[in-house]
């Protein structure tokens, strides 16, 4: 157990700095550097001005010692400095991240809630048409794009029935429909995941040695499905964390709601490459550690995980 | 074998079932034939109009798209214009049906970017011994890190918006998922007991793999390939609503959403109508993807 958690850090931190180290090369691999690129739209820019401000930044040293430099930043949770506004990139992100940290992860806890109720209502239904209704439904939600959804329910609820303000005015609905929107979103993969597993268990014998012995069907989707069922719609969930992040992004623009979004469709715009880079790292991070929190979970559902280790193929032909 | 057979393809067993039934039926007559055919693939008639809006519009509409009849602006749904106008009076049915090339192009060039270094990557990593297979999977892992998104946007900040800096941030996102499926299916189908007898009697690395492995991983990708079109399609659509796909005047379905935002309060068919096509062509490509394991399974 104390190694496969330890493998598992290990890999988790070794992902975050290949990460890191992608996106450094990516940026090094552009035909300029990022001072440049920031200032091509400003054609009062001359070239003493940009040199200035390439030594200000440290983009004219060599790359390796940019690169340890940035990567030695990281540990002290310097992320560089953002060229549109000068100030921190840490401290930029640190402004906004809150409403954004509301909004992601209400709409991820209401996406797993869901998910869970729509496979409950999937499974338990006697109804054969509601429940092919029900099972049809995931394919449904993750075929609707997040702004679209958003605009149509803002145009039924701003727009016919008034009940509800365009912009943010601080009001419950303001923040629920945006939530709402974006755990739709998230949960039609998570659901479909669980569907599936659940209808994988319920072939299991011991379901049926259960229901002989005269369990109800809810008794035993409650205690015995769902958790043999949960361990892989676990993992799908923590692999959403991706998705997230660009849902967000579409849902503040769509709400109009400051956050994360608007930063980095700001970023984008001006080319402001460091600031791009630090939310480019912290989303991996982010999304690494949800993942890695997932695979510590994973061996307390089910105990065979850690037994049942794959190696690595040996080569076709040698 | 029949543990790991059930584990793979455990949708689908659910409905062999159901068509259980029709298959027994002594010397099918053709009009038998074309309805099996049909209740299979009739997925591929929509999608067939779909393709024919990217390579033939003028054929489905005669209206302009860019340019608008000024006195017709933000007129509802008609027959005249199935759509509806926009604020310069230019039919949205006309620009739904001009920006699939648009939209469809994009999308392809992201699933032929993803499908195929996806693949190659996947099968490097099954076939060409333990190191290769760290390295590969975590290039994966890395590439999944990364949100789609964030690689097209990346590409978008360093270059400059377009259709072609898009359809390659979001191929470089659909990688990992080709790349980890073709490897679990050539791991899956190498085990058996024909290759490990091709690989005895002296078959090569590449005939091996061409004759004996290959067959038996297409149909899952042909399957996911459909899937990650209708994914490229809604990403796309998604970047081009944030304005990151080609400039305004082009016909883009995610542009014409974000265009129609602006008349929110005025005119809802500027955003549902063109919406509603991008639902439809989604959820076509999942069906196909469907249909495509259903017919390869093995």
């Amino acid at each position: 157990m104390g190694g496969y958690i330890a493998k598992r850090i290990g890999q988790a931190l070794l992902v975050i700095l290949l990460a890191y180290t992608a996106v450094f090369l990516a940026v090094q691999a552009l035909p300029n550097d990022p001072v440049t690129i920031f200032l091509s739209a400003d054609s009062s820019a001359d070239p003493a001005t940009i040199a200035q401000m390439k030594a200000y930044y440290g983009y004219d040293q060599p790359l390796i010692v940019q690169y340890l430099n940035q990567l030695g930043g990281l540990f002290t949770g310097d992320l560089g400095y953002s060229l549109s506004s000068g100030s921190a990139v840490s401290t930029r992100i640190g402004e906004v991240i809150g409403s954004t940290l509301i909004l992601a992860g209400s709409a991820f806890a209401l996406a797993i809630v869901l998910a869970v109720l729509l496979t409950a209502a999937a499974s338990l239904s006697r109804n054969n048409t509601v429940r092919k209704a029900l099972l049809n439904l995931p394919p449904l939600m993750i075929s609707i794009p997040v702004f679209w959804l958003g605009l149509v329910l803002l145009q039924i609820l701003a727009v016919q029935l008034g009940v509800m303000s365009l912009f943010p005015d601080g009001s419950l609905l303001a923040l629920a429909v945006p939530i709402i929107v974006l755990a739709i979103h998230l949960s039609a993969p998570i659901a479909q995941v669980l569907i599936k597993s659940v209808q994988e268990v319920n072939r299991q014998p011991f379901v049926d040695v259960l229901r002989a012995k005269g369990a109800s069907e809810s008794w035993i989707f409650y205690r015995h499905t769902l958790k043999n069922a949960a361990p892989s719609a676990l993992s799908i969930a923590g692999i959403t964390v991706g998705t997230l992040l660009a849902g967000s992004v579409i849902t503040e623009t769509v709400f109009a709601r400051a956050g994360l979004g608007q930063l980095v469709l700001q970023a984008v715009t001006v080319q402001d490459i460091p600031l791009v880079q630090g939310l480019v790292l912290l989303t991996a991070a982010a999304f690494t550690v949800v993942n890695l929190l997932v695979d510590l979970i994973h061996p307390k559902l089910d105990p065979r995980i850690i037994t049942a280790h794959a190696g690595s193929p040996r080569a076709l032909v040698v | 074998m029949s543990l790991l057979t059930e584990r793979t393809n455990n949708d689908v067993t659910v409905s062999s079932t159901a068509t259980a039934p029709q298959r027994p039926e002594p010397t099918p007559t053709t009009r038998s034939k074309v309805r099996a055919w049909l209740g299979a693939w009739w997925v591929l008639i929509p999608l067939a109009v779909l393709v024919a809006w990217a390579l033939l519009p003028g054929l489905f509409t005669g209206a302009d798209p860019i340019t608008g009849v000024p006195q017709e602006k933000l007129s509802a749904p008609s027959t005249a214009h199935p759509f509806g106008t926009d604020h310069l009076g230019r039919d949205v049915y006309a620009r739904v049906v001009h920006g699939t090339s648009q939209t469809l192009m994009t999308a392809g060039l992201a699933c032929l970017i993803g499908s195929v270094v996806g693949s190659l990557l996947g099968l490097l990593a099954a076939t060409a011994g333990r190191f290769a297979d760290s390295v590969a999977m975590r290039f994966v892992d890395v590439v999944l890190a990364i949100p789609a998104f964030l690689i097209a946007l990346i590409l978008v900040t360093a270059t400059e918006p377009g259709p072609f800096s898009l359809g390659l941030g979001v191929g470089i996102a659909s990688i990992a998922a080709f790349a980890r499926l073709v490897r679990t299916e050539v791991l899956r189908v190498r085990a058996r007991d024909f290759v490990q007898a091709a690989l005895m009697s002296g078959g090569g690395y590449f005939s091996v793999l061409r004759r004996h492995i290959l067959p038996h991983v297409i149909g899952p990708i042909l399957a996911l390939l459909a899937v990650d079109l209708g994914a490229a399609i809604l990403a796309i659509s998604g970047l081009g609503f944030l304005g990151f796909g080609s400039p305004p005047p082009t016909p883009e379905w995610g542009l014409l959403i974000s265009e129609g935002r602006q008349y929110l309060t005025v005119a809802w068919w500027l955003t549902t109508l063109p919406g509603l096509v991008i639902v439809a062509a989604v959820m076509l490509t999942a069906t196909l993807g469907r249909a495509i394991s259903k017919t390869f399974r093995f």
